[in-house]
């Protein structure tokens, strides 16, 4: 009997069953006798001074248990920073309740405990807030204010560059100059946040139920800001709708239902509703670029600033300055560039507060730079193309270090070739006909035009990631790791990891993950970290496990080690395929801690696993548009549309194909629906679903994907790389470009999302130009 | 708001005789009062299509509905599609192929489409989309949805 591959594989998900019959359990199911329900009060006003909470009437009616305020929480710490703290932007925390200051609408400023959700809600409504209202800050781009006394709004400049910029643009044969900008959206899960707090007095355990993304660093982090210790609390992370970067990370409420739970001595339960949801989760993207890159005469980059303007939002939230960083470090993407210079005012602003996105810095970045390049070859007079290909890095130059930072560590292209993909997505997409289909079309009026833009994408951020594997002495196969699913088909890509290795059934396996009580560490689930970090600590762990497995059942079935092998869950002679074999059941049996088979062996078929890696992977592709454009209605129709993407090898192509498209619906939200808009006074103006414009099946193009395998990381042993973040990564880049084209108006889009309005004004306002 | 109402509400094919406040909505009374908690609420406000359930045949959002609306109807959810273990060939065919992610939003998308297909099991891909346009899903992009139920849809007539 021959062992098929399961790596590679494109097998269907065993996450899907339950969750098809109803049967998934989100946060929202999650119930414990004698819960409370927990409502927030949040500042309608963008800034102001609070001066005062009235919330007599609400102690006054019946369910209600309890109110805070500010007041409440006299010493405990604001929400802190992930990896750990941070003097400099320490006064720009967040307070889990406003204490004399609001300063955006949404902001937690009371919470209501009441006996159900529906009487929590009557009560929060009859709390009225007196608030001294101050004129609010709404663009980071003009002059910085206060944010308290002693702090401007700039809370921190980040800045990153090499090589001598000034030589560059002085003997530049040309300087080209734009001013970008990409707008204010977000991840937006269809599940809204929610956590339940629970203390359990009897193991004196305190608990995050609804926990995401990294249940392991936010028990370390919860543990700081309550100042219990680390075993005395567990995350565990059920269901999860949708997580995108921005679900997970830790907020005000998740520490108010814990704070609660303790206090109030009854397990505490809060659901956010969709008018929350877009206020006051994370926002994302918004960054003003004014950007110069300085070429020679063929039109090879030799410099580039890029000074940027990052609208934080009101609070620094658990990132950091993390976008900001990544922004000046990712930027040049896939080109060689001699001399760089980003500089990113960092600035807080009386909005939602802002952290990552799903591709957090390169949506940003590779709008700005591929208009740039695109802006390049205008001046030149070259085809778009050709000043890319002048500028890529060539696969003999890998890895290509290159002296910038990112996530912490030094960039460091581990191999690809980028070349050689856009060559093959080019024959794939037959775009020298279609480009010839496209002029005939213009020459009989239609607004149609295509367009390339090139990324490189980041993924498996380490340092490390351990996994358990056991088989218990049913044969079963148990996966335990830290890391986390936020739908992404986590548990199916480990299970197939560990099944090839181990030599078992995928379907069987069972992971485990996102529980701070069964294992001690865990990565969780963003960057694209999951497959490659966790992937192949699994690999390592369930080799162990096959090594113990063999080595114990050469002893039971007398026959030399090297000639067994471990097929669908029997351990068998691969000299004698009808010969004797015996199954993992039979083997863990003979390693049970009493057995006496087991002799000097540990107890236990069951191993640990640990992957380390000094470096970060970077997998690269390329978007192909071919867009139609109303210029009455300022409507983008998506005609065409491919996504080539090297993962240097696939664990789940169907999955991997999923990850690509979806992704690419939510990047089309931010190039041309999502935003989140303010009024002058800071009232946000995108707080349903009627106005913040999520793409549906009508508005979803179909994909064209072309998936290589060209460049396995060099990082991993597995060669693998992260899926997650490419079909959204240029997506704004690809539509801007093929707009350009469509219209025949050079460097006409600036903004993004490109909503109609906002194209016919930028038409009409190029119109104004070139007849003037 | 206290005066509270009795109603039936028949969730598939199972009778639950509750007391609800008339305000409550029909979302929050087949999760809280009566446990089917597989409809999911994604917006609350009628867009999301995430609590799509049957009532009397029709498919409705449920967050828009009053329970006190629905008594005496008789209510599927995503719990009755299945006959025991036999899975319904929508949700077979959204395994298939791979037209979930997070799971979400799916018991509104499998409702919304076992509705439509009971309508009309012919849908042309025009009307497909016109139908499946009215839920959103943040993950799949669509594609896998649309392809699932189609083939679905086919399955079914053979």
């Amino acid at each position: 009997m021959a062992r098929s591959p399961v790596i590679g594989a494109s097998v269907p998900r065993i996450e899907d069953r339950p969750l098809v019959r109803g049967r998934g359990r989100f946060v929202g199911d999650i119930n414990f006798p004698r819960q409370l329900h927990m409502r927030i009060v949040r500042s309608p006003i963008a800034h102001g001074r609070l001066l005062g909470v009235d919330a007599a009437a609400a102690r006054a009616m019946p369910g209600v248990v309890a109110i805070w305020t500010g007041a409440d929480l006299e010493g405990v710490s604001p929400i802190d920073f992930r990896e750990g703290p941070n003097e400099k932007l320490a006064p720009f925390r967040q307070p889990i309740l406003a204490r004399d200051t609001v300063r955006y609408v949404g902001e937690p400023v009371a919470a209501v405990f009441a006996e159900d959700a529906y009487l929590a809600e009557d009560a929060a409504e009859t709390v009225t807030l007196d608030i001294e209202e101050l004129p609010p800050i709404l663009a980071a781009d003009e002059a910085p204010g206060s944010f308290s006394p002693g702090h401007s709004t700039e809370a921190t400049l980040c800045t990153q560059d090499y090589g001598d910029i000034a030589d560059a643009f002085a003997r530049a044969h040309a300087v080209v100059e734009l001013d970008l900008k990409v707008g204010r959206h977000s991840g937006v899960p269809m599940e809204t946040r929610g956590a339940v707090g629970r203390y359990d007095a009897a193991r004196d355990a305190l608990e995050l139920h609804g926990a995401a993304k990294v249940p392991h660093k936010n028990r370390e982090f919860i543990a700081r800001m309550l100042g219990r210790p680390q075993v005395g609390i567990h995350c565990f992370e059920p269901h999860v709708g949708g997580g995108f970067g921005i679900r997970g990370e830790l907020y005000p409420e998740d520490m108010l239902v814990l704070l609660a739970a303790l206090r109030l001595d009854r397990p505490v339960k809060w659901i956010e509703d969709r008018r929350e949801h877009l206020m006051a989760a994370n926002h994302s993207r918004q960054q003003r670029h004014r950007i110069r890159a300085a070429v020679d005469v063929e039109g090879h980059l030799l410099g580039i600033e890029n000074e940027f303007f990052h609208d934080q939002g009101a609070y620094v939230r658990t990132h950091g300055t993390r976008v900001a960083d990544s922004t000046c470090g990712l930027l040049p993407g896939p080109y060689r560039l001699p001399a760089y210079r980003a500089l990113g005012h960092f600035r807080l602003t009386n909005k939602t507060p802002a952290a990552t996105y799903r591709s957090p810095a390169r949506y940003e970045t590779n709008f700005v730079r591929e208009r740039l390049m695109d802006a390049i070859a205008v001046r030149l007079g070259l085809p778009p193309l050709e000043v890319r290909r002048r500028n890529l890095i060539s696969s003999d130059e890998m890895p290509f270090a290159r002296p910038l930072a990112a996530l912490g560590e030094h960039v460091v292209y581990d191999s690809g070739d980028y070349a050689g993909l856009l060559d093959k997505s080019l024959a794939a997409f037959g775009w020298e006909e279609h480009c010839a289909g496209l002029a005939a079309r213009r020459a009989r009026g239609e607004k149609v035009g295509a367009a390339v833009a090139m990324f490189v994408e980041k993924s498996g951020l380490g340092p490390t990631d351990g996994v358990r594997v056991v088989v218990d002495v049913s044969g079963s196969v148990e996966v335990i790791t830290g890391g986390a699913s936020v739908g992404q088909g986590f548990e199916t890509i480990i299970a197939q990891i560990c099944a090839e290795e181990l030599g078992v059934d995928y379907a069987q396996i069972r992971v485990t993950h996102g529980r701070t009580d069964r294992i001690e560490f865990g990565v969780g689930a963003h960057a694209s970290r999951a497959s490659v970090m966790t992937g192949n600590a699994t690999a390592i762990a369930a080799a162990k496990v096959r090594a113990k497995a063999i080595d114990m059942a050469a002893e039971l079935m007398q026959a030399p080690p090297d000639r067994l092998d471990i097929v669908a869950g029997c351990v068998v002679r691969t000299d004698q395929p009808d010969g004797p074999s015996i199954d993992l059941a039979t083997v863990a049996k003979a390693l049970v801690p009493a057995a006496k088979t087991r002799g000097g062996r540990e107890p236990g078929l069951s191993a640990d696993g640990w992957f380390d890696t000094a470096h970060q992977t970077y997998p690269y592709g390329l978007q192909i548009a071919s867009v139609k454009v109303d210029e009455e209605t300022g409507a983008i129709a998506i005609e065409r549309l491919l996504i080539a993407y090297d993962i240097g090898r696939a664990i789940n192509p169907m999955l991997v194909r999923g990850q690509i498209v979806g992704g690419f619906a939510q990047g089309l939200g931010g190039a041309i629906y999502e935003e989140f808009s303010y009024d002058e006074r800071g009232e946000p103006l995108s707080v349903t679903f009627a106005d913040y414009l999520i793409p549906t099946a009508a508005e979803t193009p179909a994909i064209e994907v072309l998936l290589t395998e060209d460049a396995p990381s060099p990082c991993n042993p597995l060669g693998i790389k992260g899926a997650g973040e490419a079909g959204i990564s240029a997506v704004g880049a690809v539509i801007a470009s093929a707009v350009d084209q469509a219209l025949g108006m050079d460097g006409l889009v600036v903004q993004l999302p490109l909503t109609p309005q906002r194209l016919k004004a930028a038409i009409e306002r190029h119109r104004g130009i070139t007849t003037r | 708001m206290s005066d509270r109402i009795d109603i039936t509400l028949t969730i598939n094919g199972e009778r639950h005789d509750i007391r609800v406040e008339p305000r409550k909505t029909l979302a929050d009374a087949i999760r809280d009062d009566c446990g089917w908690t597989g409809t999911h609420l994604g917006c609350e406000h009628g867009v999301c299509g995430a609590c799509t359930v049957i009532v009397d045949g029709a498919t409705v959002r449920s967050c828009l509905m009053f329970a006190v609306q629905a008594d005496g109807a008789s209510i599927r959810t995503v719990e009755g599609l299945a006959q025991g273990e036999t899975l319904h060939p929508l949700q077979e065919a959204f395994i298939a192929n791979h037209a979930l992610q997070c799971g979400f939003c799916t018991p509104g998308f499998l409702m919304l489409a076992a509705g439509a297909i009971e309508r009309n099991p012919r849908m042309s891909d025009a009307e497909l989309i016109e139908v499946l346009s009215s839920n959103l899903c943040r993950c799949t992009g669509y594609e896998n949805i649309v392809k699932a139920v189609r083939s679905a849809m086919n399955q079914m007539q053979a």
